[in-house]
C-alpha cells in the first residue's frame, strides 16, 4: 500500500553550529517528477540543509540535526554520503566534487567504476578487480550524451572551463541507475546564461524521467521557468512554500528578503571621466572556451566600463589576459606604460586588482580568517597592514581587523565575527570576502568578472552600489565583466560586446534592446553594412 | 618565435622538476671518475646492491600513491622480517626452507604493525610523514625492551649461539652463514650479460604482445597465424636458451647466433607493430613503450657483443630468483593501481573530502596501503638481510626507512608522486654514490673520512632538501593561485 505521494518529506529540522542556530523547524515535502526550488538570502541555510539531506561528514561532526526525514515511507537518518546514495540521493554539490587529475570519465565513474568480467577477475575480492575503462567509458558518453555534451570523455577535468566542470557533475549523478532525487545546490551560479538554459532543460528530462529534483538557485526567472513548487528560507525559518502558478519573481524576492527591493537604479551625478588609463591593442588570449582573437579596447579613467556578450564568445577571456592568467600575445598599456604579459606580478604591481569569474578554483583561504583573508593580498604585494620595525616587520592586527569589520558592514557579509574562518560561511558570504580583498588593494584599475553570480537579490543591489560608490569616492576605473545585461546597463558608462573575440560594438547603456541583441548575435556589424550598401 | 619560447620553457620546467635527479646523476659520475674504481667492480658493486635494496625502496609506492606521504614507518615492517628471521634461525631452520618458513611468519606480525600504523596515521592526517617518524623510533624502542631485555627473562630462549652469555638478551649480530645467508641468491645466478640479454628480449617480447593484443582485432587471420607461428617459435627458442645456460658454456657461439637469428624477426615485428598501433593508443602509453624498446634494444645488442669478448663482466653474476622477486613487486604494483583498490587510494591521494563524499571509506583504503607497505618491507627487509649475511640485531632495521626514502627521492619522487622507474632509478644513483664517494673522498681531499662524511649527508641532505624543494614548490604554486 502506497500512502504516501511524496518521494522526500523532511519534517521540522532543525541544525545548530556550534551554538548559532541555523535551521528551525524547516518542513519540505516533494513529489515524484517535482522541480521543488528553494530559495533565500546567502546564509539563509539553504546548503546546511542539503547536507543534513545527503549526511555530510560536517552535520555530524558538528553534532548532528533535529527532526525527521522520510524517503517514500520508511524514516531514515543518514549518516553518510554513501547512505544517501544507497537509498537514491544523488547531490550537485556546491562546490566541485571533481578530482582534477582524473579524466572526465573516472570522475562520472568515480567509485562507481565497472571491474571487468574475465577468466581471472572471477576468483578475486571486488576490490582486487581490474578496472574496465572501455566499458566505463561508453557509460559516461552516454550521460554527456544525454545532457549535450559533445567533449571526449577521456579528457582531463583539470583546466577544463568550469561550466563543464558542472555539467560532468551533473552527468555523474544521471549515471546512477537507482537515483530518485536530485540535488543541485545552485548549478546555474558558475554558468553562463546559454549554458544555464541547457541545464535547465536537462533539469526538465531527468523529472519527466520521474525523478524529483531539489534546486537552490539564485535566479528567479529561473524558478518561475522551471520549478513547480517553491519554499523560501530566511534566517534559518521556513517563510512560505508556494505554488509556481499562484506566484511571480517579485513576491517571491520580497519573501526571500523580508522588504520590498528597489530596482538598481542608475545615479544621474556628473562624474570626472580622465585620459585613456587602459589601453588593449591586438590582443589574444588562449583561454579555452573563451578566446580572445585580436581585441581591441580603450578605457578613460574613472569609467565604469561593461563588457557584456555571449557565452563562449570571449568576454570572460579579457580580464584573465589583462592578469596574465592565461597565455596572452598583443599590447596593453596601462597610464602610458607597457604592461609585461603573462605576468600577474606586474599586472598587480600597476596597481591593478581582478575578482575573477572563478571564485571557487582560485582565492580563498578556507582554513583562514576573514580578515585575513581580505587582507592577505595587499600584505603580500603591497606591504599593507604592516608595522616596519627596523629589522622585522609584523602584521598590524588592529589595523587588518578594523578594515575587515568595515568591509563586512558595507557588503553585508553575514558571518559571527572577521575572526571565523571562511569555510564556514555560506557560499554567497565567500564571494563577497572575494570581492572584499580586491577593493582592499585600492586599485587604480579593478576587474571584476561576474560580481554577483551566486549572490542573491538583496545583496546584489549591496555590491553593485558598492562598486559605484568606489568608482565615485576614489575614482576607481571599474572593468565589469558580467553576463546579465541589466546589471551592466544599471552602472556602466558605456558597454562593449565582444562576439567571436573581438568588440562587435560599444554601446551607452540606455541603447535599445534591438542593438543590444543584433550585437550579441554577431549580426550588428552585418547589418550596418548592408544598411551602408542600400544608401 | 613563440616555438622556441616554448621549447625553452620546457627544457627549463624539465630542469627544474627534474632537478634532484640531474644533481645526482653528476654527482654519481664524477664520484665515479674520481674514485678511480674500475668498472667492472663498480658494477658488480652496484647490482649487488640494487638486488638487496630495490624491495624496500618499492615498498613505498602505495602509500605515497594514497596521499600518506613517505612512510617511515617501513621501519615496522623491516623489524617483522627480523622478528621473522630471529625465530627461523632459533629453530635451525636453514636454507630456502627457512627463508619460505620466515616470508610466511613475517605476513601476520607485518599485517599487525601495518594495522597499528595505519590506525595512528588516520588520527594524524596530514601529519603523516613526521608521525610515521616518531612511530619508527617509538618501535625501536619496544622491539629493543623484548630482544634486549625480555628475551632470557619473560621469553625463554636457549640458545647460547644467540643469546648473550648473562642468559638475558640477544646477541649484537645474528650470522646467517649456514643459515639463511644467499638462500634465494644462490638458488640461481647468472652472469650479467645473460641476464641483461633475456631482460631486454622479455622486454621486447613485452611490448610486442601488448600491440599484438591492441591489434589482434583488426588483423586478416593470415597475419595473425604467421605472427603467432613466429611467436611461438620464439618463444620455445627463448626458453631453451635459458635451460640450456645453465648446460652449456655460456659464451657458446652458436646459442646467441640462434638467438640473435630468432630475436631480430620479433623485433620487427614489434616495431611494425609499433608504428601501426601508435597513433591508437594515447601518446604517453605509446611513449613508454618507445622508451622500453628504446631501452632494451642497445642492453640487448651490448650484452650480445659482450658475451662474444673475454670480458671480466662474464665472470660478473646476479642472483636471478631475487632479479624475478623484484619483477613480480613491482607487477604487482601495476596490477594493484589497476583494480578498483587501486583507483580508490588514487582517489584518495588526491582529495580525501571528494573520495569520503563519493563513498569511499578513505580510512580503510589508507589502511589497506599502509598493510600492504609494511608487509613488502618485511620481505624487502628479508632479501636484504639472506644477500648482507649477517643481521646486526639492533640496527639493521634503523635506517631502513631513512636510506630508501633517500633513495626514492634522488629518483625524483616527492610526497605526492612515486613511479616504479623513479624507485629503481633512486636504487642506482643513491648506492652509485654510497660506492664511489669513500674513495672519491680520499682521493680527491685525501681523506676517506669525509667520503664517509658525504655518505650520511647524501641521506639525510636528500630527503631535507626534497622535502623543502616540495613545499616551496607547493608555497609558490597556492601563491600563483592567489593572484
Ligand atoms: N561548517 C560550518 N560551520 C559553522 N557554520 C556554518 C558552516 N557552514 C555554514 N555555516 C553557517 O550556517 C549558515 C547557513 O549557511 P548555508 O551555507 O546553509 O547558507 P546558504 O543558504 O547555502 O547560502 P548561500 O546562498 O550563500 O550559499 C550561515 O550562517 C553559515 O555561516
Ligand atoms: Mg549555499
Amino acid at each position: 500500500m502506497k500512502n504516501n505521494e511524496y518521494v522526500l518529506q523532511m519534517k521540522n529540522i532543525s541544525k545548530e553550529y556550534y551554538g548559532n542556530r541555523v535551521l528551525k523547524d524547516i518542513n519540505l515535502s516533494v513529489k515524484a517528477g517535482e522541480i521543488h526550488a528553494i530559495l533565500g538570502e546567502n546564509g539563509a541555510g539553504k546548503s546546511t540543509l542539503m547536507n543534513i539531506l545527503f549526511g555530510m561528514t560536517v552535520i555530524h561532526e558538528t553534532g548532528g540535526y533535529e527532526g525527521e526525514i522520510v524517503l517514500d515511507n520508511d524514516s531514515i537518518n543518514i549518516k553518510s554520503p554513501v547512505e544517501a546514495m544507497d537509498l537514491g540521493i544523488g547531490m550537485v554539490h556546491q562546490e566541485f566534487m571533481l578530482i582534477p587529475g582524473y579524466s572526465i570519465t573516472e570522475n562520472i565513474k568515480l567509485n562507481r567504476e565497472i571491474t571487468k568480467d574475465n577468466l581471472v577477475n572471477k576468483f578475486l575480492p571486488d576490490k582486487l578487480k581490474t578496472l574496465d575503462f572501455k566499458k566505463m567509458g561508453t557509460d559516461a558518453r552516454k550521460a554527456l550524451d544525454t545532457l549535450g555534451m559533445g567533449i571526449d570523455e577521456w579528457v582531463k577535468v583539470a583546466g577544463m572551463p568550469i561550466g563543464y566542470m558542472q555539467f560532468i557533475e551533473i552527468a555523474r549523478e544521471i549515471d546512477k541507475k537507482n537515483i530518485k532525487l536530485l540535488v543541485f545546490d545552485e548549478p546555474t551560479a558558475v554558468l553562463t546564461e546559454s549554458e544555464a538554459s541547457n541545464l535547465l532543460k536537462a533539469m526538465v528530462k531527468i523529472k519527466e524521467a520521474g525523478i524529483a529534483i531539489l534546486f537552490i538557485t539564485h535566479r528567479l526567472d529561473e524558478v518561475m521557468e522551471v520549478a513547480d513548487n517553491v519554499t523560501i528560507l530566511r534566517d534559518g525559518e521556513l517563510v512560505a512554500t508556494k505554488k509556481n502558478n499562484e506566484t511571480n519573481v517579485m513576491q517571491l524576492a520580497e519573501l526571500m528578503v523580508g522588504r520590498k527591493i528597489e530596482k538598481i537604479k542608475k545615479s544621474s551625478t556628473e562624474k570626472r571621466i580622465g585620459e585613456t588609463i587602459l589601453s588593449i591593442e591586438n590582443l589574444n588570449v588562449m583561454m579555452p572556451g573563451e578566446e580572445i582573437k585580436g581585441l581591441n579596447l580603450e578605457v578613460k579613467a574613472g569609467e565604469i566600463y561593461g563588457i557584456g556578450g555571449l557565452a563562449g564568445q570571449g568576454k570572460i577571456g579579457i580580464a584573465n589576459g589583462v592578469m596574465g592568467i592565461y597565455p596572452t600575445s598583443g599590447e596593453i598599456t596601462i597610464k602610458g606604460e607597457k604592461l609585461k604579459l603573462n605576468n600577474p606580478k606586474d599586472a598587480l604591481n600597476k596597481n591593478i586588482a581582478f575578482v575573477s569569474e572563478d571564485r571557487r578554483g582560485m582565492g580563498l583561504l578556507l582554513d583562514t580568517s576573514i580578515e585575513m583573508n581580505i587582507a592577505i593580498t595587499a600584505i603580500q604585494n603591497k606591504g599593507g597592514f604592516i608595522r616596519n620595525f627596523v629589522l622585522f616587520t609584523q602584521v598590524n592586527n588592529k589595523e587588518m581587523k578594523s578594515h575587515a569589520l568595515n568591509m563586512i558592514k558595507e557588503l553585508d557579509i553575514r558571518c559571527r565575527s572577521e575572526k571565523q574562518v571562511t569555510r564556514r560561511l555560506s557560499g554567497g558570504n565567500q564571494q563577497k570576502v572575494c570581492i572584499a580583498r580586491a577593493l582592499t588593494l585600492e586599485p587604480a584599475i579593478l576587474f571584476v568578472s561576474e560580481p554577483t553570480r551566486g549572490i542573491d537579490v538583496g545583496a546584489k543591489k549591496i555590491v553593485l552600489d558598492t562598486l559605484v560608490k568606489l568608482n565615485k569616492e576614489l575614482g576607481m576605473t571599474i572593468v565589469m565583466t558580467s553576463s546579465e545585461l541589466a546589471e551592466l546597463r544599471s552602472v556602466c558608462d558605456k558597454i562593449a560586446i565582444i562576439s567571436e573575440g573581438k568588440v562587435e560594438g560599444i554601446l551607452s547603456p540606455d541603447a535599445s534592446d534591438v542593438d543590444f541583441g543584433l550585437m550579441m548575435a554577431g549580426e550588428y556589424k552585418k547589418m550596418q553594412s548592408k544598411g551602408d550598401d542600400i544608401k | 618565435m613563440a616555438d622556441r619560447k616554448e621549447l625553452f620553457d620546457n627544457i627549463k620546467s624539465f630542469f627544474v622538476s627534474n632537478m634532484v635527479t640531474i644533481v645526482f646523476v653528476i654527482l654519481g659520475i664524477v664520484g665515479f671518475y674520481y674514485s678511480g674504481l674500475s668498472l667492472p667492480f663498480f658494477v658488480n658493486e652496484l647490482s649487488i646492491r640494487i638486488t638487496r635494496n630495490s624491495l624496500l625502496v618499492l615498498a613505498l609506492i602505495i602509500p605515497v600513491l594514497a596521499g600518506m606521504g613517505l612512510n617511515f614507518a617501513i621501519v615496522l615492517g623491516a623489524m617483522a622480517g627480523q622478528v621473522a628471521i630471529i625465530a627461523v634461525t632459533h629453530w635451525g631452520i636453514i636454507g630456502v626452507r627457512g627463508f619460505m618458513l620466515a616470508m610466511l611468519l613475517s605476513v601476520p606480525l607485518a599485517i599487525v604493525f601495518g594495522y597499528l600504523t595505519g590506525k595512528l596515521l588516520n588520527k594524524t592526517k596530514g601529519k603523516e610523514m613526521i608521525t610515521s617518524l616518531i612511530l619508527g623510533f617509538f618501535a625501536n624502542g619496544i622491539y629493543q625492551l623484548v630482544f634486549l631485555i625480555l628475551i632470557g627473562t619473560l621469553i625463554p630462549m636457549d640458545n647460547p649461539v644467540m643469546v648473550l652469555s648473562s642468559g638475558v638478551g640477544l646477541r649484537v649480530s645474528l650470522d646467517l652463514t649456514g643459515g639463511l645467508k644467499y638462500a634465494i641468491d644462490h638458488i640461481w645466478m647468472m652472469s650479467i650479460p645473460w641476464t641483461a640479454l633475456t631482460m631486454s628480449t622479455y622486454t621486447m617480447l613485452f611490448v610486442l604482445i601488448r600491440f599484438y593484443i591492441n591489434k589482434a582485432g583488426k588483423m586478416t587471420k593470415k597475419v595473425k597465424n604467421t605472427h603467432l607461428y613466429i611467436l611461438a617459435v620464439a618463444v620455445i627458442v627463448a626458453l631453451g636458451n635459458i635451460y640450456r645456460i645453465n648446460m652449456i658454456d655460456e659464451n657458446s657461439a652458436f646459442l646467441w647466433a640462434l638467438l640473435a637469428t630468432i630475436s631480430l624477426p620479433i623485433l620487427y615485428i614489434a616495431m611494425k607493430l609499433y608504428f601501426d598501433q601508435s597513433e591508437k593508443m594515447t601518446k604517453k602509453s605509446a611513449q613508454k613503450h618507445y622508451y622500453f624498446v628504446a631501452f632494451a634494444l642497445p642492453s640487448f645488442l651490448l650484452s650480445l657483443y659482450i658475451m662474444r669478448t673475454a670480458s671480466i663482466f662474464n665472470m660478473l653474476r646476479v642472483p636471478i630468483i631475487t632479479v624475478l622477486a623484484i619483477a613480480i613487486v613491482c607487477v604487482f604494483t601495476v596490477y594493484i593501481m589497476k583494480t578498483k583498490l587501486g583507483q580508490d587510494l588514487k582517489t584518495v591521494g588526491q582529495d580525501r573530502h571528494i573520495a569520503t563524499t563519493a563513498g569511499i571509506h578513505s580510512d580503510k583504503t589508507r589502511l589497506t596501503a599502509i598493510i600492504i607497505s609494511t608487509v613488502l618491507a618485511s620481505w624487502g627487509q628479508l632479501f636484504f638481510l639472506q644477500n648482507l649475511g649477517t643481521m646486526s640485531t639492533y640496527g639493521s632495521h634503523e635506517q631502513v626507512g631513512m636510506f630508501s626514502i633517500a633513495a626514492l627521492l634522488i629518483g625524483g619522487a616527492s610526497v605526492s608522486k612515486a613511479t616504479i622507474g623513479q624507485a629503481l632509478l633512486g636504487v642506482v644513483l643513491f648506492h652509485t654514490l654510497f660506492i664511489v664517494s669513500p674513495l672519491a673522498g680520499r682521493n680527491v681531499f685525501g681523506d676517506a673520512q669525509l667520503g664517509e662524511f658525504f655518505r650520511a649527508f647524501v641521506a639525510y641532505g636528500v630527503i631535507g632538501l626534497s622535502l623543502g624543494m616540495h613545499a616551496w614548490k607547493k608555497q609558490i604554486q597556492s601563491r600563483n593561485s592567489l593572484k
